[in-house]
């Protein structure tokens, strides 16, 4: 079903958006979760994605374990560092996708620093995502002058491109990056890296109101967003909010159950208040 | 940029493809980036994009502004205490094939390196930029001590990151630079050592860069990085070309310099890149033997990839896994290289060699005890490779017999007082029982 036979068909069907578009038709913001592959295993990785869209979850994103994780914190760069030290391949994200994608209908993404895919070569990692299933790459150190490669593989296989844009990005870098994207645009909300905070920056706000009048049809929010009242907060100005940290904690301390039970919990915020 | 992005001869292409390429009137001393063939770039998070731009402007604005070079000549000269002398090393040669060999003396520069032209042009910029705070990245503390140096003159809050296993072999670096007013901050994940020391700057640097100028060390990351460190170290190579014309009436036939990220390298082969005459070397750090994997010979045996914010050769796994780099000079044990030789490898202007850590140590004594002065460790790996490259001159010269009217340059990047440890040790020159000997093998103990 998730094979691409026809990339020129392809092209039309954006999975990270119909997932997102299906959360607005009902009213609410999209939930993304964070899961990194290989922690603890890629077994509960695969199980605990599973449970994300069982409780709630509308997109999944599967990290990359990668040796120079610049834009990760503490948590997420423990879980990592523990995936690789237990023999995690690359090669292996994309039974995670295929694990999590033959089970159910949620948009799952891969979020991976860009050189392990220069080094399988992006037009191979590519085919091989589009054959798991998998809807597209959130890039965190790629920038869209650096894509070109990845412009041209992901419109030949069909696959989401998630871009970042930070409170830091000037009008000219926004409309580029809103432009080269496709599915949404990932929407940074603090200057700093992954990591669950008290509150969530004023400037996600501002980020978020900067790429749709950019252009973006959808946005959503990344970084320190850790529990329900957080979620309900973006979910009044943004298409979706994303959850990477706290995901990471709960899995490492309670297992499959403990981010089934978060996954629930989070997503009571969705549902967008009364203006 | 352009005229760079020309069709370049593949690596190890012969020396007529080279000299065609220089005759062809194509400077290669000026380079501005972000490209270097297909080197370079800019492989980073969007946060810090903004600071890059703004960085990559001021710097363009100060090169063009005489109050601003006008700084740099000025802290040059009664600061920093350019120009470093060029020394022959005539006893040295003896063991060279009989050429003659020059050292370039950046080891007589203030804090002892070549580092402190980098750091003081980059911490004037800060200033430019209105930034209050510098960060830094250091391996054995070299850049570092530099960089609290450049932060204490003109009056910057300054934070070293360093590997926690470094901080400790190297306690009393992490003192010197206590004593200099910065903060150094002990690295404890990843593999706890330089490439991470940079990870966790960049961290830092994505959270503050409102008032923080990351100042890197070398001529690497993103751009406008490596085009500007090479930049404040052209002076190596500028200064060095005008010595030896005066001292010996021409240009030298080889250049050498060590290779861990390529700074003081870069710096000295400015000079003389566009002699088509010059032959031009970069000796990499081949630490324990490069069939053992334990080294840091990343153009030797490194394939392309992106690390740190440039595309450039790398030391990494099937999996684009960077791979841990191992040598005994701390300032080459990096697992990539500044794009600028990543290109300058390929179209096969310089050529790139792995010097053993036994070949650098076994120069490190002969330059002691036949010129009376320690070398960088770092600097030991060049003054290896220009015997090598002496030897291969006096061979060639050969029947003709005169090896002698042959010039070797070597930039000597750093002194030795820092590796005086490292060498006792390997020398077995320590007592058993002595604290020195604790200190060598255990680390400083403060």
């Amino acid at each position: 079903m998730s094979t691409v036979q026809d990339p020129g068909a392809a092209q039309n069907a954006s999975k990270s958006a119909a997932a997102i578009d299906r959360a607005k038709a009902q009213g609410r913001a999209a939930l993304i979760g964070y899961l990194p592959a290989g922690y603890p295993s890629v077994e509960e990785t695969i199980a605990a994605g599973i449970a994300l869209a069982e409780n709630g979850a509308d997109l999944i994103e599967i990290g990359i374990p990668y040796s120079d994780p610049v834009m990760d914190g503490l948590v997420i760069q423990a879980a990592t560092t523990q995936a690789l030290a237990k023999g995690f391949h690359v090669k292996q994200v994309f039974d995670v996708v295929r694990g999590i994608t033959s089970k159910t209908d949620a948009a799952v993404l891969v979020m991976t620093y860009w050189n392990p895919v220069v080094r399988m070569g992006v037009e191979e990692f590519s085919r091989q995502l589009a054959d798991a299933g998998g809807a597209g790459l959130i890039t965190p150190d790629l920038i869209p002058d650096e894509a070109s490669e990845w412009m041209a593989a992901s419109d030949k296989y069909g696959l989401d491109r998630v871009f970042l844009v930070a409170p830091s990005s000037s009008p000219e870098r926004m409309k580029r990056t809103v432009e080269a994207s496709r599915g949404f645009v990932y929407a940074v909300s603090i200057m700093g890296v992954t990591g669950a905070r008290t509150s969530v920056s004023s400037a996600a706000r501002d980020v978020v109101a900067a790429a749709h009048a950019a252009g973006a049809e959808r946005v959503c929010v990344g970084l320190g967003v850790s529990n329900a009242d957080q979620v309900r907060e973006i979910a009044g100005y943004a298409d979706g909010v994303i959850v990477g940290t706290a995901l990471v904690v709960a899995i490492g301390d309670g297992g499959v159950d403990a981010v089934a039970s978060l996954t629930k919990d989070l997503s009571t915020g969705l549902t967008r208040e009364e203006a | 940029m352009v005229r760079l992005m020309v069709d370049a001869p593949a690596a190890g292409s012969d020396e007529s493809a080279v000299d065609a390429f220089l005759q062809g009137g194509e400077s290669l001393r000026h380079a501005p980036g972000p490209y270097f063939g297909s080197y370079g770039g800019r492989w980073m998070p969007e946060s810090l994009i903004a600071a890059l731009d703004q960085l990559e402007d001021t710097f363009e604005k100060a090169k063009a502004d005489p109050e601003f070079t006008a700084q740099i000549a000025e802290l040059n000269k009664n600061y920093a205490g350019r120009p470093s002398l060029l020394t022959e090393a005539k006893r040295f040669a003896e063991h060279a094939g009989g050429v003659r060999v020059f050292l370039k003396r950046e080891d007589l520069n203030h804090t002892g390196s070549h580092k402190i032209n980098n750091v003081l042009g980059q911490a004037l910029l800060a200033k430019r930029m209105g930034k209050t705070r510098v960060i830094a990245e250091t391996g054995a503390g070299q850049h570092g001590v530099a960089s609290a140096t450049a932060a204490a003159l003109m009056g910057l809050e300054c934070v070293v990151y360093m590997g926690a296993e470094d901080c400790r072999r190297q306690a009393l670096n992490v003192a010197r630079m206590e004593l200099l007013g910065a903060t150094v901050i002990p690295v404890t994940n990843g593999s706890q050592t330089l490439k991470d020391a940079i990870n966790e700057a960049l961290r830092d640097w994505v959270a503050n860069v409102d008032n923080t100028h990351y100042l890197l060390g070398t001529a690497a990351g993103a751009h406008p990085f490596p085009a500007m460190v090479r930049y404040f170290h052209e002076v190596i190579g500028e200064e060095a070309r005008a010595q030896i014309l005066e001292q010996t009436g021409r240009l030298p036939d080889a250049v050498c310099a060590c290779i861990g990220g390529g700074s003081n390298a870069i710096g000295i082969f400015h000079g003389f890149l566009d002699d088509p005459s010059v032959k031009i070397y970069g000796f990499e750090a081949g630490g324990e033997g490069v069939e053992t994997g334990r080294h840091a010979a990343t153009i030797s045996l490194g394939k392309p990839g992106v690390l740190h914010g440039a595309r450039s050769y790398l030391m990494q796994d099937d999996d684009g896994q960077t791979i841990e780099s191992h040598s005994i000079s701390a300032g080459l044990d990096y697992p990539g290289v500044g794009p600028e030789h990543s290109y300058l490898a390929d179209i096969g202007r310089v050529s790139y060699e792995p010097i053993t850590d036994s070949e650098a140590m076994d120069a490190f004594r002969l330059l002691c005890r036949t010129e009376g002065i320690i070398p960088a460790i770092e600097s030991a790996h060049a003054l290896a490779g220009a015997m090598k490259v002496g030897q291969r001159i006096a061979a060639e010269a050969g029947e003709s017999g005169d090896a002698s009217e042959k010039i070797v340059l070597v930039n000597l990047s750093g002194r030795g007082d820092k590796d005086v440890a490292t060498a006792a040790e390997w020398f077995d020159l320590l007592d058993k029982d002595s604290p020195e000997h604790e200190i060598a093998t255990e680390g400083e103990q403060l």
